[in-house]
């Protein structure tokens, strides 16, 4: 299969400068960035990494003595490419905070406890399908030093590969409803609203499994279309 | 989900300053690294090379929780994908590499150089690796090329043509005095007056 990435796929991410989200200001580029026909070094990419993926590692609830405390749920999805296909075999990474929206980084000095039962890192390898599943706590909500009262909606940080080096992408997963959207600089970033709405996961009440664990569907979709253009009928 | 349809790609959203333990632990915590700055396996062949520098914002400030991501061929030009169906690399050697700045904003990769690559027109290009720059504040990553100090080629390298003169120092990584191991600096500076040169790509 041979995929072109066109760089009008690119429109949909935030703009580098974005003043509101504060850090952006003295870390985007003020020159223009240089386009360039891609090469084989760019439409290549890492295939591997997958190898260091152990089997529990899609289960951040079982990698301590004891389970985590918070909301136990199932985080699944496909990573699919512009044109719907499924990404196979892809290595996806996350990270989060624990229930009480504590990074275990040495940096978060957010007063709300750790939880050592609770890393909050996983990874897991897409199958044929693209299909991936994770098993974790809700993340909860955590205050930021952005602007006056700051505080970051729950996500999940998403690091995935893809086909190429440029289809890279991480990227945050929040959740439906969040009453701290309209105040986030970061999720308000990206300009289009439909774009914004592809960073919230679907609540898949399908896929809850009864006295267990509420379930969330999130698709990630990574640049790539097919360069053979579809017939039109 | 074949055919699914899709309305667009996922937008990026800043790694955030918290990635360490999940991205790069380097055995600070709990967690085992996917991959580390050092591409080098025993099989690898080619000329050993430790690439280092220090990431820098718009004040001059070292930036101590950027992300590097690098990506390169081997000794002979080809890359560790299927889809480079060229030939198959002689080595393990996988060409991708992760490491994250330290306090001070370092930030080094031990690796071989790579060979030369052809452009889409098969014009030779001058010996490159491609970087990903990812950071707290960075809403999307910034993607680079690191070119060879002393390398004839970069003369007619297809792509640092397209760099306006005056800023292509910023892609070129000056090789250090030394016997040993070469050694080659690059620093990254975001913003400023020697901003590196990024790609729309």
């Amino acid at each position: 299969m041979t995929l072109t990435y066109p760089i009008e796929s690119n429109a949909v991410h935030p703009a580098h400068l974005s003043p509101a989200y504060r850090s952006s200001i003295k870390r985007a580029p003020q020159k223009p960035l240089i386009p360039m026909r891609h090469t084989l070094s760019e439409l290549t990419g890492p295939v591997y990494g997958h190898e260091t993926v152990r089997e529990s590692d899609n289960d951040l609830t079982t990698q301590h003595a004891g389970e985590p405390l918070g909301e136990r749920i199932i985080v699944h999805g496909h990573v699919l490419d512009e044109d719907g296909r499924g990404v196979p075999n892809t290595l996806v990474e996350i990270w989060q905070a624990n229930a009480c929206g504590r990074y275990i980084h040495v940096v978060d000095q957010h007063p709300a406890p750790l939880d050592p039962n609770f890393t909050g890192a996983g990874r897991t390898q897409s199958n044929s399908e693209g299909y991936y599943r994770f098993v974790t706590v809700k993340p909860g909500a955590y205050p930021w030093g952005n602007h006056q009262n700051a505080w970051r909606p729950a996500h999940i940080h998403f690091s995935v590969f893809g086909h190429a080096f440029i289809s890279r992408l991480v990227t945050q997963m929040y959740f439906p409803g969040d009453p701290l959207f309209e105040f986030d600089p970061i999720f308000n970033s990206v300009p289009d609203e439909k774009a914004r709405l592809r960073m919230v996961s679907s609540f898949d009440l399908e896929s809850t499994q009864p006295e267990w664990a509420l379930c969330y569907r999130f698709n990630i979709v990574l640049r790539g279309r097919n360069a053979t253009p579809m017939e039109t009928k | 989900m074949q055919g699914t349809k899709v309305q667009g790609v996922t937008p990026s959203q800043t790694v955030g300053p918290f990635f360490k333990y999940g991205l790069t632990p380097d055995g600070k915590y709990d967690w085992n690294d996917a991959f580390t700055n050092n591409l080098i396996t025993p099989d690898t062949s080619g000329e050993r090379i430790h690439l280092e520098g220090r990431v820098f914002d718009g004040d001059g400030q070292p930036i101590p929780d950027a992300m590097l991501e690098i990506w390169q061929a081997d000794a002979q030009g080809r890359f560790n994908d299927p889809k480079d169906n060229r030939a198959l690399p002689n080595s393990a050697f996988r060409g991708f590499g992760r490491c994250g700045t330290d306090p001070n904003g370092d930030y080094a990769f031990d690796s071989i150089k790579p060979g030369s690559v052809p452009d889409p027109a098969g014009r030779p290009q001058a010996p490159h690796i491609l970087l990903a720059v990812f950071a707290r504040g960075m809403l999307m990553h910034l993607y680079t090329r690191i070119y060879f100090g002393g390398e004839a080629a970069n003369a007619t390298d297809p792509v640092l043509a397209l760099v306006p003169q005056d800023r292509r120092a910023t892609l070129i990584a000056s090789r250090e005095p030394g016997n040993g191991t070469a050694v080659y600096r690059l620093d990254i500076r975001l913003q400023g007056d020697n901003e590196t040169v990024f790609f729309d790509i």
